[in-house]
């Protein structure tokens, strides 16, 4: 390797360490691997309880559940790293599902043009957002909090208060579709929507770890003042973060759309919660600057799990929220106390 | 009376991979004012978090008052009589001067309900008035000044019937004022026999007010001796453990072509009328008490802060920008007085923040190039000699001094033709600095222009070519190097006006 010929300042650990590839480094690995080890233990422990829960079947099913959570949380990831937060995902959902209904259903054939009509207009209300952010310093809990009640409204407007039947097979196909069809109910797929999660986790990774805006995401977050100073143009990312985070809603609205075969203006309500429990649980924190994808999707899976778990084994509704709430508050716990053995 | 209030015997402790402490001992005798000196890294914080309880020594024994004693917590410590200052204090702003003196100790009304406002405000007024400070009770700490937030502090220690009081850097936020001020205070609460510890890296400071001296290196006690038997240099050999002869390596530089010229700047009731030149490979001093316009004048030319008049005109053309991120990419860099407000995102990586402003320079279309970028950080580093494990740990985990390298890495990353250097040296230790001075040396040797702000005479002194004084908001003077001495830089920065 070069760049090592004249580092006598280095003594050799300094340099071995530096020799290492990129990777976890060992406080994150160690935090990671305690949220695991949380998420570990459910599985085992519902796999006894339950004869069902871990059958293929199931395991799809889970998947599954998990994924517009999954997509909603990992935009939340963005937004939350940034110190940020956003109570309007649920809300974006909606116009998403009702814009692109309406559309169909004045001119059927064109579900391309309507799905991407749908999310282009969660997309502008991400960037509303963003815009109301960053030029007026208002903070993001005031500024979602209004769009929460803004987007509602005007997906109440737009359906005129009615839900609205899709009947198109493609978008429906988003939301109860699989990548191969399986010609007997033994034999397992994986569903469209799972697939559409994937992709989007792997998209926003590549975004977050490999390219300057991620990093720019990060330092805002962390030091908003000192990335000024350093020459970023912090306006600009808080509203890229915006915009992005709205368009991951309007792909989440679709696949939820599609799932429920109508485009309903009070769907999603109450989403932004599970979103930012699987943001935390993930390990970011909500004072921005640090946080992971891979922790959130492990988060939504924690969710995801539990959520299974409490249905299979016949926990009455009104327990399975106060038992959520419980898991939620010990992983946070659990995670915090192993960030402090470092 | 025992003659020690303290003593700490064979202290050891050791981190994953480090011993930050080995087997250090220290006698603190009543009365006195004692200096904790060492580098940064060399183990007087933890040190000092033992005593304080946050941390739990490996080996060795804390005798407080005669007493072997065992300190758990910050509130042990407290309850025993040990009170700490520290550098950042964290008063509570929006209450009163009173109701931080007596926090979670409030006297209480019969009914033992509702607090005794009176006697609250009485009681604290006592004290205030014992320590001849000038201040009302009832004021908001919100309204007072750092220093006075630091007396109101070691009032409060006072109060507590504290038997000893640690002070980490006390005065490296204060204005020369206040720090007599601060001195005075120091002094009563000696007549009043309760010793102090007193960390500082102001070699003047201590030898004004310190006792004895305790010196520790990476780690180990190194020895104590009373201040009349030292002098700076031999002060300095035993924290160092080599002489530090060339302290600042000034090299003469032919200074090239003029690369910046600032045409009267003016902001209206921050600074007026600013126009001076700055020629390659020079090296210009800012001189000027606190909060004489200087740190604001170059956060206006370098696009952190607006301004209301003036033409700032760099290699020859006029700069219209008027944001940061223009300035920058004119070959402009600052290292801001506040690393950890400007200079540092603390809870990242040192390679993240290295590479920060530069990122355009190490990356393809929006994708960093992040083999090229962990080589130009690891040369970077290695060239600085920055103290690390790791470019991946998190940079609050670093010394000051080791913080400001960081700082040093991400601006010099970028080329630039001007640095700017806002208080460089301010709260890291003399290895460290001695460091910076020989790299402002050679950079300006290779032709970069680097104006530095500083409060420090002798700094400045050593290592300007020209000096400029601030003072209210106007340059108020200009001196070449052959002509400087330091009576005339401060008589002119106190105001005297010729």
């Amino acid at each position: 390797m070069f760049g090592f010929k004249n580092n006598s300042a280095l003594n050799s650990d300094g340099a071995a360490a530096l020799m290492k590839e990129p990777g976890e480094s060992f406080k994150s690995y160690m935090r990671s691997y305690a949220l695991l080890v949380v998420f570990l233990v459910m599985v085992i422990v519902l796999s006894i309880i339950s004869p069902t829960f871990m059958t293929p079947k199931n395991i799809v099913n889970i998947f599954r559940q998990i994924s517009i959570n999954g997509i909603l949380a990992v935009g939340m990831t963005f937004v939350i790293i940034l110190g940020g937060i956003d109570l309007s995902i649920g809300s974006l959902c909606a116009i998403a599902g009702v814009t692109s209904a309406i559309m169909l259903e004045r001119i059927p054939g064109i579900s391309f043009v309507a799905i991407i009509a749908g999310v282009l207009a969660c997309s502008f209300l991400g960037a509303v957002v963003g815009f109301i952010v960053s030029k007026f310093k208002i903070a993001p809990f005031i500024a979602t909090l209004a769009m929460l009640t803004i987007a509602r409204g005007l997906a109440l407007v737009i359906a005129e208060g009615v839900p609205h039947t899709i009947k198109d097979p493609f978008y429906i196909s988003l939301g109860n579709g699989y990548l191969w069809e399986t010609s007997s109910p033994d034999q397992i797929s994986i569903p469209t929507p799972v697939l559409i999660f994937v992709i989007v986790a792997a998209v926003s990774m590549i975004i977050l770890y490999r390219t300057k805006f991620g990093r720019y995401v990060y330092a805002v977050g962390g030091n908003e003042q000192a990335s000024r100073a350093s020459g970023i143009n912090v306006n600009k990312v808080k509203m890229m973060v915006f915009i992005l985070n709205g368009t991951l809603c309007g792909i989440a609205g679709i696949v939820l759309a599609g799932r429920i075969t109508s485009g309903q203006p009070s769907a999603a309500t109450g989403y932004e919660l599970d979103a930012i429990a699987a943001v935390i649980i993930g390990g970011a924190s909500l004072t921005g600057g640090a946080g992971k994808i891979s922790g959130t999707i492990l988060g939504a899976l924690i969710i995801g799990v539990l959520n299974n778990g409490l249905v299979l084994m016949g926990v009455s509704s009104y327990y399975q929220q106060i038992i959520r709430g419980v898991i939620i508050a010990a992983a946070v716990i659990l995670d915090q106390r192993t960030k402090h053995i470092e | 009376m025992a003659e020690y209030v303290l003593q700490m015997k064979g202290v050891s402790k050791a981190f994953p991979g480090v011993k930050a402490l080995d087997n250090v001992s220290l006698n603190i005798r009543p009365g006195e004012v004692h200096a904790l000196m060492g580098e940064n890294g060399a183990g007087k914080s933890t040190l000092m978090k033992i005593l304080n309880g946050m941390y739990q020594p490996d080996g060795g024994e804390i005798i407080f008052n005669g007493e072997k004693v065992c300190i758990t917590s910050p509130t042990e410590a407290l309850k025993i009589g040990i009170s700490m200052i520290y550098q950042e204090l964290n008063p509570i702003l929006d209450m009163t001067i009173a109701q931080n003196i007596f926090i979670g100790r409030e006297p209480m009304q019969k009914n033992r309900l509702f607090i005794d406002d009176k006697r609250l405000y009485s009681d604290a007024k006592v004290l205030l008035e014992e320590f001849k400070m000038p201040l009302n009770p009832r004021w908001k700490m919100s309204k007072l000044s750092t220093a006075q937030k630091q007396m109101v502090e070691m009032i409060k220690a006072v109060s507590l019937n504290s038997k000893l009081i640690v002070m980490d850097e006390p005065t490296s936020s204060l204005t020369e004022e206040e720090v007599n001020t601060l001195f005075a205070t120091i002094e009563r609460l000696k007549k009043e026999n309760v010793p102090i510890v007193y960390i500082s890296h102001r070699m003047e400071e201590v030898f004004m007010i310190c006792d004895t001296v305790s010196v520790l290196r990476d780690g180990q006690y190194i020895g104590t001796r009373p201040i009349g038997e030292l002098d700076k240099n031999s002060l300095i050999s035993m924290m160092v453990g080599r002489e530090l002869k060339d302290i600042f390596p000034k090299t003469e530089v032919q200074t090239g072509e003029t690369v910046l010229e600032v045409k009267s700047l003016s902001k209206k009731g921050v600074f007026n009328d600013i126009s001076f030149k700055l020629q390659k490979g020079e090296i210009l001093g800012l001189y000027g008490l606190v909060g004489a316009g200087r740190s604001e004048i170059m956060r206006a030319i370098f696009g952190l802060d607006s301004y209301s008049s003036g033409e700032i005109i760099l290699n020859g053309k006029a700069l219209k920008a008027k944001n940061t991120k223009q300035v920058i990419e004119n070959g402009v860099s600052m290292v801001t007085e506040d690393r950890k407000e400007l200079g540092l995102v603390l809870c990242r990586s040192l390679k993240e923040n290295i590479s920060l402003a530069s990122l355009d320079d190490c990356s393809k279309g929006p994708f960093v190039k992040r083999k090229l970028e962990n080589e130009r950080c690891v040369n970077m580093t290695s060239k600085m000699r920055v103290k690390m494990s790791s470019l991946k740990q998190n940079a609050e985990s670093l010394s000051g001094g080791n913080q400001q390298k960081i700082v040093l890495c991400k601006w010099l990353m970028k080329n630039p033709r001007i640095l700017i250097l806002d208080e460089p040296t301010r709260g890291i230790d003399v290895g460290a600095k001695a460091e910076i001075y020989q790299l402002m040396s050679t950079l300006a040797s290779q032709g970069l222009a680097v104006i530095m702000i500083s409060s420090e005479l002798p700094e400045v002194i050593g290592m300007s070519d020209r000096i400029l004084v601030v003072g209210e908001g106007k340059i108020k003077g200009e001196f070449a190097r052959e002509d400087i001495s330091q009576d005339d830089l401060l008589a002119c920065a106190l105001g005297g006006d010729k």
